[in-house]
């Protein structure tokens, strides 16, 4: 029998094939991870995958939540475990296969210099990566899960089991009447919500770069300075003052300025329509100076001899503008745009913190302003719909992954990612 | 030439006047906060921005130690979530972003559309798990815990930044260190990373305000007053009754606004050569 079968069918038990191309010191150390392995995550394992499937059986001795949890971190574990025995599988064949053609097997020399070599990006990006996993990727699937189950403040532990229901949560968002009115208004304003305020937030930013851009300005050192500073005061600080300002009853809004024009005091906090203006306002003087910024950067560094030669031409100031201004500065910044429109998608702060996403509207179980992240924040903090708040975070997640890979195909910037 | 000046003098004014205006609506919110905190009582009624009776009692407030008002916690537990977030996301994502630009191995291409679409889904839509998460390892009010998320959601989106800024960074430098005998640990820091500065700031930046401003980890997490941020304390300031601690609340904003402000206006030119490139590189 060639080496490289019986290679492969001795590390079936992962090692021996390593041990049989003697090379004991690989082969030591399979081994002695592989029953570290299953010594250290029999329980976690055995545990976790009954877990996942019934989420427990028995109250209260069994908490679904935590069981659907440890069947998560079970299968990524053991993911990970069949990754280093399909390592162990390939590596002892082709050792076998070496052996084979006469050649000797790797030694634990140029097996430590390819380790060296090719394993060096795994070595340094290991730790975010298990970082990312633990922070990131494990709270997302866990999230996923839960929209399959019917966990809510009536299913929860210790008093009460959880129960896989399939797609029932999303039949319900988009059967029963009020889920299904409430979660288009959502979608719908925070569509509405993300083009208008990113619209208004780049234009005056890039308007107000090429406005104090121009040669003849003076005290350009001063004006920039006070154009980055609401870039520069920490965001929810400008949103909590902002909430001050705009109270119906004591802001200055209400009472200084608009009193000075001779204006009716405006209900900004308590009519969704004049909180959304407000909203859309703030955003505006928010976001701005960073396209402000950056855009000042790309203007700078637009060549002088393109414009001289423009004048030559004879070109009028708007035609300079439109033909090698814009163009430039959309070029450089459409990257920096298209974050801030996905910013704003998911600008939980600014909704959340200047209205709680209020006021609250007759016939719908969200906030007047509340945009889809908040509306999910409530929903699991305040009300304990913990299901529905995963379904939604599912569609969310569909919607914006749908949109930035239709928007990356256009703009092709998906080809190789460098 | 004399309609060209006219025309040169209308536009002039018109750019002065809307730049008068912008600049007064940013300053004048600003002012009224530094105004509020030294006004005299708690109603924003009789607020001005120059106040006449000009106290401190606000500030001294801040300070007074009492129970729901750990002024002095919220601020240095902001502080070290921030800077401690801020250390570890630079040096987290300058190794991967390293690798990712400098190396050609399995998974490569994967990881990074895995990292594309991380960036979309915001982490804290999945707060339920983050919130079970913390109770399974027993790390309710852990600022630790809360640290180690912020840098795994940090790194997604900033090793994006950082690999497109080193893979403009030629490669003959690499190799001409690699044949002078150098490791890749070392032409990464002694080559690669000074040659990043500019992608370094914006880096750190992203890692000190995302913590800095995030209201929902830190709610779903700390749920006592001392282990609180800034942001949940001051929040609760404000939404007390009828604003009724609103001119405090100014006081703890200008602490903490004014210092980052000072900071960030210092800064600035080096976050804006990070961004400009970041932009035109993608």
């Amino acid at each position: 029998m060639q080496h490289r079968k019986i290679g492969l069918m001795l590390s079936i038990i992962p090692g021996l094939g390593q041990l049989y191309h003697r090379q004991w010191m690989k082969g030591g150390l399979l081994l002695i991870v592989s029953i570290a392995f299953w010594i250290t995550f029999a329980d976690l394992l055995n545990m976790g995958l009954w877990g996942i499937v019934t989420l427990g059986t028995e109250v209260p001795r069994d908490n679904s939540i935590f069981l659907l949890a440890q069947g998560i971190i079970a299968i990524i574990v053991l993911l990970f475990g069949t990754g280093v025995y399909v390592f162990n599988l390939r590596d002892s064949y082709r050792n076998g296969q070496k052996r084979d053609q006469g050649m000797r097997p790797d030694s634990l020399l140029s097996d430590y210099r390819n380790l060296i070599n090719q394993g060096y990006p795994y070595l340094v990006s290991g730790p975010s990566l298990f970082l990312l996993i633990f922070a990131v990727i494990f709270p997302i699937l866990f999230s996923f899960a839960l929209a399959f189950t019917n966990y809510d403040l009536y299913h929860s532990p210790p008093a009460k089991l959880a129960d896989w229901v399939g797609f029932s949560t999303f039949a319900q968002i988009f059967t029963v009447d009020i889920w299904r009115s409430t979660f288009f208004d959502v979608l719908s304003w925070t569509v509405v919500w993300t083009l208008v305020a990113s619209t208004l937030q780049v234009s005056l930013g890039i308007l107000m770069a090429v406005l104090v851009n121009q040669k003849e300005v003076r005290f350009k050192r001063v004006i920039r300075t006070i154009f980055v500073l609401p870039w520069a005061v920490p965001g929810f600080v400008t949103i909590l003052v902002f909430a001050g300002l705009f109270n119906d009853s004591f802001g200055a809004v209400n009472m200084d300025l608009l009193s000075l024009f001779g204006l009716d005091p405006v209900p900004w906090l308590t009519d969704e329509k004049w909180t959304r203006v407000a909203l859309v306002f703030m955003q505006g003087w928010l976001g701005f100076p960073y396209v402000f910024l950056v855009t000042t950067g790309v203007l700078q560094s637009i060549p002088e001899d393109l414009y001289e030669a423009a004048t030559i031409d004879g070109a009028s100031m708007f035609a300079k503008f439109r033909h090698i201004t814009m163009p430039m500065v959309l070029i450089a910044m459409s990257p920096i745009i298209i974050t801030q429109f996905t910013f704003n998608f998911n600008n939980f702060n600014i909704i959340y913190l200047f209205n709680g996403g209020g006021p609250s509207v007759p016939g719908s179980n969200a906030g007047g302003t509340d945009i889809l992240v908040s509306w999910i924040y409530k929903l699991t903090m305040q009300s304990g719909q913990y299901a529905l708040a995963a379904a939604l975070t599912i569609l969310l997640s569909i919607f914006v992954i749908g949109i930035a890979l239709w928007q990356f195909r256009r703009t092709n910037a998906f080809k190789e990612g460098a | 030439m004399v309609t060209r000046n006219k025309t040169r003098t209308v536009r002039l004014t018109l750019t002065y006047l809307i730049l008068l205006f912008v600049a007064t609506c940013i300053i004048y919110p600003l002012l009224w906060t530094i105004g509020a905190s030294f006004n005299p009582g708690n109603s924003l009624v009789s607020t001005s921005i120059i106040p006449k009776n000009p106290t401190l009692d606000h500030y001294r407030e801040l300070f007074a130690g009492k129970e729901s008002l750990q002024y002095s916690h919220w601020y240095m537990n902001s502080l070290k979530i921030s800077l401690f977030t801020m250390l570890g996301t630079i040096v987290s994502v300058s190794f991967t972003a390293y690798a990712f630009s400098r190396f050609r191995f399995k998974g490569r291409q994967q990881a990074l559309t895995l990292f594309l679409l991380l960036q979309m889904i915001p982490q804290f839509s999945a707060l339920i798990a983050l919130f079970v998460l913390a109770q399974m390892l027993g790390m309710m009010n852990s600022h630790w815990l809360l640290i180690l998320l912020y840098i795994g959601g940090q790194i997604p989106m900033n090793t994006y930044l950082m690999k497109g800024y080193m893979d403009s960074i030629p490669v003959d430098l690499d190799e001409s260190a690699k044949l002078d005998g150098a490791g890749h640990t070392r032409i990464f820091i002694q080559i690669i990373l000074p040659l990043c500065r500019p992608m370094l700031a914006v880096v750190a930046m992203n890692g000190f305000t995302g913590p800095l401003g995030d209201f929902v980890l830190a709610s779903t997490i700390l749920r006592t007053q001392e282990a609180y941020t800034l942001p949940i304390g001051l929040f609760n300031l404000v939404n007390e009754a009828m604003g009724a601690s609103y001119t405090t609340f100014a006081a703890g904003a200008i602490l903490i606004s004014i210092p980052v402000a000072v900071l960030f206006v210092l800064l600035q030119k080096h976050f804006v050569s990070g961004l400009t490139a970041g932009g035109t590189k993608g």
